[in-house]
């Protein structure tokens, strides 16, 4: 009985370190969301593309032999300059013809990269190089690997970087601003064209991140990779609130903890409708998030 | 030939499905993104009544019996869905509609008496030409009669404006419920349709991608346009059969195609082809009739 019972508790041990490390990525990538939500209104479907394009960036920068310090800073700016590209050809033109044009488009560079990327790259999953030592390390019962702490930290040092961009620095006072009141920002003389710019690429650098991190981690890259992350993370950025940071990463820890304890301890084939039913739930009873207030809309 | 006959069974069966998410999507202005979910309802329940309790009946009537169950199951699916979700606006119904979707997919995924992720095998060949198009004209009949209708006023004065709508006095609840159930119990016949077509069905027909590609049907002929949706669900559908003939390469680039349309159309033309206007054929023939 005794054995039974700490056997429950290495478990729960063992899958809050694996849900913590999932939740991390799904918050680096719900931070871009939330990023984008925030300033332009616009659900970016083709946010978990990004991911993908950061992953695959990363999966060929270490190919040529470049070391893994210096894969994930390419593949983040690698992933951002898509993503200030896509902004200006396709979402600003659309940007002022309403949500749901822009909320389709969206949905069509998704397909795209995702296609594209098949026929370009092949659908087959490719194996990413591992360019660290990838040890396992015991405590108690507990096992987890330095691919893992490597996630933890360096999201933990994102997290912390974008803390000090959007509070302590002049461009996070404008992203602020254009998040605020875009029109009024505009009449303060904020370029909020770049700002635009600027948060798309900061969004998209974090899921670049995130996509070198997961391919690191599980060991293989596919074009179609990003799509259920995406998805996800959409469910993190509305489950702490869209358009707020730190319910980003709110939801995203609650999120990956949330799964993997149902996955470890019920079912491992209902995985993927955990996230959506947490996200109905939510947008039933607390449609602005955990962390958000909640609005009448008016005439 | 039995590929021709095969195509066009097709149409029929996405001119259901295109037509009835328009009156969800185009009509009453509710934007859902889980109609592959009621088409794999429709689907599933249709084939597993004649596969397992069919009684000794000629097919037609147990095709007939099939499309009906089709219909009041996904129709009281997408009650059971309408009714919790159609409080949320915009783009979290999107949202949560395709929440839905998958959830109903991966449920179906996890049932071993329909096959679960193999799939569902064995269904009878009942259906054929003239039953796909007579539930086409059905469909067509009762969505433009709802339309024309008072109902059908209160539904598209939703899209225009629900508060105002409200402010009339409209119970917007009511009538969006009544869109989301009639739209979604179309998309079960269309489903009971399709697996006594295919006579195989398995989870991986009816992902959230055949969703989107319902939804770039009525995108492409004109939100709001019954005709449109039509002619958007036989382009769409004809189209990747005659990509085919340009070798496998373009075939296989058919999904780039398509979001490359998807994202262009958005871009010049975001009203379809047909914009919110009907194309009345007999009008048309008489050039210069009164509109």
């Amino acid at each position: 009985m005794d054995s039974h019972v700490s056997y429950f508790f290495w478990d729960l041990l063992n899958y809050l370190i694996n849900g913590l490390t999932q939740g991390s990525i799904y918050a680096l990538v719900a931070l871009g969301y939330t990023m984008v939500f925030g300033i332009i209104k616009l659900i970016n479907f083709a946010h978990g593309e990004f991911f993908m394009i950061g992953a695959f960036i990363g999966y060929y920068c270490i190919l040529s032999g470049m070391p893994f310090a210096l894969a994930m800073p390419v593949a983040m700016i690698g992933s951002g300059i898509v993503a200030v590209i896509i902004e200006r050809i396709v979402y600003r033109p659309i940007r002022h013809a309403g949500r749901i044009p822009a909320l389709i488009t969206a949905l069509g560079i998704s397909l795209f990269f995702q296609y594209a990327g098949q026929m370009i790259i092949g659908a087959d999953p490719k194996a990413f190089p591992s360019s660290i030592e990838n040890k396992t390390y015991q405590l108690g019962e507990v096992y987890f690997s330095t691919s893992q702490i490597l996630i933890v930290t360096s999201s933990l040092i994102l997290m912390l970087f974008l803390y000090w961009l959007v509070n302590f620095t002049k461009m996070g006072k404008a992203m602020r601003a254009t998040s605020y009141n875009m029109k009024a920002a505009e009449l303060m003389g904020i370029d909020t064209n770049k700002i635009i710019s600027f948060t798309f690429f900061v969004g998209a650098a974090f899921a670049g991140a995130a996509g070198v991190l997961v391919g690191l981690h599980y060991g293989t890259v596919d074009p179609m990779m990003g799509m259920i992350p995406g998805l996800k993370a959409f469910v993190a950025a509305v489950l702490g609130g869209i358009g707020i940071i730190p319910g980003a990463v709110l939801g995203g820890l609650v999120l990956g903890v949330a799964e993997n304890l149902v996955v470890g301890f019920w079912m491992a084939t209902y995985r993927d409708a955990i996230a959506f039913t947490i996200l109905i739930i939510i947008l039933l009873f607390k449609p602005s998030g955990l962390l958000g207030v909640n609005r009448r809309e008016k005439v | 030939m039995d590929y021709f006959l095969y195509l066009t069974q097709m149409c029929g069966i996405f001119i259901i499905l295109a037509v009835g998410l328009n009156l969800i999507n185009g009509m009453c202005g509710q934007f859902s993104l889980g109609h592959a979910g009621f088409w794999a309802i429709g689907a599933y329940t249709s084939a597993a009544f004649t596969v397992f309790v069919a009684p000794p009946l000629p097919g037609f009537i147990v095709l007939f019996i099939g499309c009906i169950i089709g219909f009041i199951t996904a129709g009281i699916a997408g009650l059971i869905i309408g009714v919790p979700c159609l409080r949320l606006k915009g783009d979290y119904l999107a949202i949560a509609t395709l929440g839905f979707g998958e959830i109903i997919r991966i449920v179906i995924m996890n049932m071993n008496s329909v096959g679960g992720p193999r799939g569902f095998t064995g269904i009878p060949q009942l259906s054929n030409l003239f039953w796909v198009y007579l539930w086409v004209v059905i469909t067509i009949v009762v969505i433009a009669n709802i339309v024309r209708g008072t109902h059908g006023r209160a539904i598209i004065s939703i899209r225009e404006d629900e508060i105002a709508a409200e402010s009339m006095g409209i119970n917007t609840f009511r009538y969006k419920t009544l869109a989301f159930c009639v739209g979604a119990g179309f998309a079960g016949v269309a489903g009971a349709l399709f697996s006594h077509t295919t006579q195989f069905i398995s989870p991986t027909n009816f992902t959230f991608m055949w969703s989107v590609i319902i939804l770039l049907m009525i995108i492409l002929g004109g939100m709001g346009s019954i005709t449109g949706a039509v002619v958007g669900a036989i382009i769409l559908t004809i189209l990747p059969e005659l990509l085919r003939f340009f070798g496998d390469t373009v075939s296989q680039w058919r999904m780039v195609i398509y979001s490359v349309i998807l994202i262009l159309l958005m871009m010049i033309r975001p009203t379809g082809l047909f914009g919110k206007h009907e194309f009345n054929p007999l009008k048309f023939l008489k050039l210069g009739g009164k509109s």
